[in-house]
Parts: C-alpha cells; structure tokens; sequence
C-alpha cells in the first residue's frame, strides 16, 4: 500500500478513527468541509461545531491514509474481491472437464488381409467415424465428418459414392467433393502398420487435399 | 345466506384480501390497483391508444404469455424426463406414449416455443414499424435484443433434449458454427494463435467435450432448465419497468425531465 508522500509533519495528528467520540458522529472524518473554512474551529466560536480534519482535503490520502479501521476496511474489500475472483475462475474451470469418455483418437482397425480389394469398409464408422478404403496398391482412412457442417454422410456403394443426408453433400471413392454445398474434400487420417501387422488408425493427424497432404506417406497405407 | 356474507366480509381475512370497497372514484380505483402486489404491476391507468390492439399487436403480451405457459408445461415435463443419454429419448417416448396427457403437456410446450420465437419477431417488427426503438426507449430495444437471442438459445438448447437423430445432428450442426468463433475458436480468426484446440476452446466447454454426447445433454438441459430462463426473466424485469418508464405500451414518449 502507497500512501502519497504528504506535508505531514506540519500538521498535529489527531486521527479520528480509534476515538470513541469519532465513531458516534458521522462526517467528523470528513470530506464534506466547504473549501476555504479553517481547518478546527477556533476556541473564540464555539457555538458551529466544525468538522474535525486533521489535514487540509487537498492533501488527505483518503482510502490510503492507513488507520486501522481503513486498514480492516481494504483489507475486507480486498478479500471480497479476491473471493470473487477465485471463484469465478474456479467455476469456468470446473466447465472445462479433465476426462473425456470419448473413443481413443488411435485405433487398431484389425489386419490388411481382412479387407476385400475395392472394397470402402464401413467397420469402424460407427464408433469412430472413419471409413477404410482398399485399394489394389494400399490403404487409405477417410474421415467420416462432412466438411460442411460435420453430419456423418453414407456410402453409397451401388452409386460409388458418399452420400450427406443432412444438406446433401456427394464425394467421390476417393473423398474428393463434386455435388452439394461441401466446401471440401473429407479429411484423411493418419493411417500406419503397429508393430504387430494390424493397421493403425489416427484421427487426431489429418491430411488434407487442398493442402497437398495427400501425398505425404503416412496418409496411405501402401500393401499389396 | 345475506348474514353470513355480511359475518364473512367483517373477518380479519377478507379485509385483508379485499382492503378496498366498491366505491367507484378514481381514488378507490386507483388504491384497488396500487395496493395489491398483482395488480400493481398494471398501470393505474392507461391511454385509451394502448389498448387499441392493431396498435401494438398485442404480441410483447403474448410472447409473456407463452413465456409462461412454457414454464409451466416446462416444470410438469421436468417430472418423467431425465437428462442422461441411457433415459432421455426413453423417457420421451415414455411421455408420447404411455403417461396421462404426457403427449399434451408435450406438445403444448412444444408448439409455444415454436410459437414464442414468432410472436417475439413479430413483436420486433411491429416496434420496428411503429418506431419504438427510438429515444428515449433506445435501451428497451437493447434489452429487446438480448431477450431475442435469449430466446432462440431457449429454443436451440431444448431442441436437443429429445435425443433423437433430428436433435444430436443439428446440435452437431449448430455448435459447428462455434470452431469459427474469433479468438475463442479452434477454427476460428487468431484463435489457433491464442492456443485454441480442439480440447479447450468455447465449442468445448458448451459440449463438455470434444462430440456431441451425454456431457452436451447434462450441459443444455441445465442451460434450458434454469441459467436461461433466469436470466431471461432478469432481463424482463428490467424491460417491463422500461416500458413503463418510458411511456407505457404505446403512444408517444414521456418527455424526458431533468
């Protein structure tokens, strides 16, 4: 706390607050003498009781003229505020949760022989949203979250193709966009062998078309 | 039968219900009005104009009305419904098919949110019209504004409450929109800058997750239940008491005295 260096040592400290006579009338303390009136009545006039005031207003500190009951007064305030604050923080924290009961962003999609050449498996769409596609050379893993607004569309096998119900989005096999209000082919995801021969799926690493990703190698599975 | 009416109205209780006579001064009348909490929230006395229906439309009235038939219908609705993803469409099939007057209450409540979402457009568009938004009830339109918003996130977050596809997909659909969110976004203007992913920006805390799922669920139905009709009816407080401030329901303003 910084009280604002003051003239004090030409002023006689007489501080109202711990006095029992400060605490009975209110305004003693004051703030409300007019400018210009003399800082303690005069013992000539006794008759209007002047406000005590210790200082000239210009140079009262105010709030940070330490006495103790400012002292009980700002530390009060100070820990109501910072009450407030912690809780407020504490609560928006509490909206973020820790644990997700959420299925894993990697998955193990079982071994490449369990795919059909040609063929665009929907096994894992269900729980993880993502389409494998088998190809004569290799694997690729489609994201099964249309690029509109994030409805999951359908494989269309007899039109060979994925098909929104939502709004009406159509991608091709390959996942490239050709009809509806996508803005975008659908993402492909990371896809690898784990160590023990199955395929490796993960849906946090994704590449896409527009970017170029599609060529980098962990985007396709290359087995024959 | 007389005496015991006469015996009746000398009771302690009836004065205190009925403090006033039938006497018809413009006092009494007034006092009849000024000292009961209900009726005091009329004005005592209005301008033949405000009741003139193609004035107003009526339709600040009748979105309150519908306002509180949803919280009524809402309450009784709160008694078979439980808001975790096991029950909740259960439950509403439970409700459609099986419980007394379970279909009802639903669609009562379902058809005045509808219908509440038009009548406060209307209800805009006739302030509009009629110039009301103009000072010194410029800060009544602001209220208005937020009420409006209010109300369609009412309507956007009990939607999902059925729990069917229809609700999941366009709540999916819906919270979408929040990736984009300047700043607070993942996908949204400085918002990767800032640190958001995936698992920490706006769109998450509303979904309590990263998809839409039980979390979402648990987080709209309080958000519909209480945080937004309590803070709607703090906000229509506040555009009630302006109204009256600011003039009554129609005619001009009252002038601004300082």
């Amino acid at each position: 706390m910084d009280i604002p260096a003051t003239p004090e040592q030409g002023t006689p400290q007489v501080n109202p607050a711990p006095s029992a006579s400060g605490s009975v009338s209110p305004g003693t303390t004051g703030q409300a003498r007019p400018a210009g009136a003399p800082a303690r009545p005069s013992a000539a006039t006794p008759a209007p009781k002047k406000p005590k005031q210790d200082k000239p207003p210009e140079a009262d500190p105010g709030i940070w003229r330490i006495s103790r009951r400012n002292f009980f007064s700002v530390a009060g305030w100070a820990a109501f505020f910072v009450f407030l604050a912690t809780s407020t923080i504490g609560t928006l924290r509490m909206m973020f949760p820790r644990i997700l009961y959420e299925p894993p962003s990697a998955f193990k999609a079982g071994f490449p022989s369990d795919y059909l050449v040609g063929e665009v498996s929907e096994k894992y769409k269900d729980d993880y949203r993502v389409w494998i596609v088998r190809e004569p050379e290799g694997f690729y893993a489609l994201s099964a979250i249309c690029t509109h607004l994030g409805c999951t569309p359908r494989w269309l096998e007899s039109e060979n193709k994925f098909k929104c119900p939502c709004h009406g989005s159509g991608y091709r096999r390959s996942g490239i966009n050709f009809e509806g209000p996508a803005p975008r082919p659908l993402d492909r995801l990371k896809i690898t062998l784990a160590e023990d021969g199955q395929i490796l799926i993960d849906r946090n690493i994704k590449f896409r078309f527009e970017n170029g990703d599609w060529v980098k190698p962990d985007a396709y599975l290359k087995y024959s | 039968m007389l005496k015991i009416r006469e015996k009746l109205q000398q009771t302690e209780l009836w004065k205190s219900v009925f403090r006033h006579n039938y006497q018809d001064t413009n006092r009494n009348r007034a006092l009849q009005i000024v000292d009961n909490v209900f009726l005091h929230l009329h004005p005592v006395r209005i301008s033949r104009h405000a009741t003139n229906l193609g004035f107003t439309w009526g339709m600040g009235g009748i979105t309150f009305l519908l306002f509180i038939i949803l919280t009524i219908t809402g309450v009784i609705l709160m008694f078979y419904y439980r808001p975790a993803a096991e029950y909740a469409y259960e439950d509403m099939k439970y409700l459609m098919n099986d419980v007394a007057f379970g279909p009802l209450i639903r669609n009562m409540h379902r058809w005045a949110a509808h219908a509440m979402v038009i009548t406060v457009m209307l209800h805009m568009f006739r302030v509009f019209l009629t110039g009301s938004y103009k000072p010194p009830r410029q800060f009544n339109w602001v209220v208005g504004v937020i009420l409006l918003v209010l109300t369609l996130l009412l309507s956007f977050t009990g939607y999902l409450l059925p729990w069917d596809q229809l609700a999941i997909w366009a709540v999916t659909v819906g919270t979408n929109m929040a990736r984009a969110t300047p700043l607070l976004g993942h996908e949204g203007p400085f918002g990767p800058q800032l640190g958001m992913r995936i698992d920490n920006d706006v769109r998450f805390v509303l979904l309590g997750g990263t998809q839409v799922g039980p979390p979402t669920l648990l987080r709209f139905y309080v958000g519909h239940c209480i945080f937004l009709p309590v803070i709607a009816s703090v906000f229509m407080i506040v555009h009630f008491w302006r109204i009256r401030k600011d003039g009554g329901i129609s005619g001009p303003a009252t002038d601004i005295k300082e």
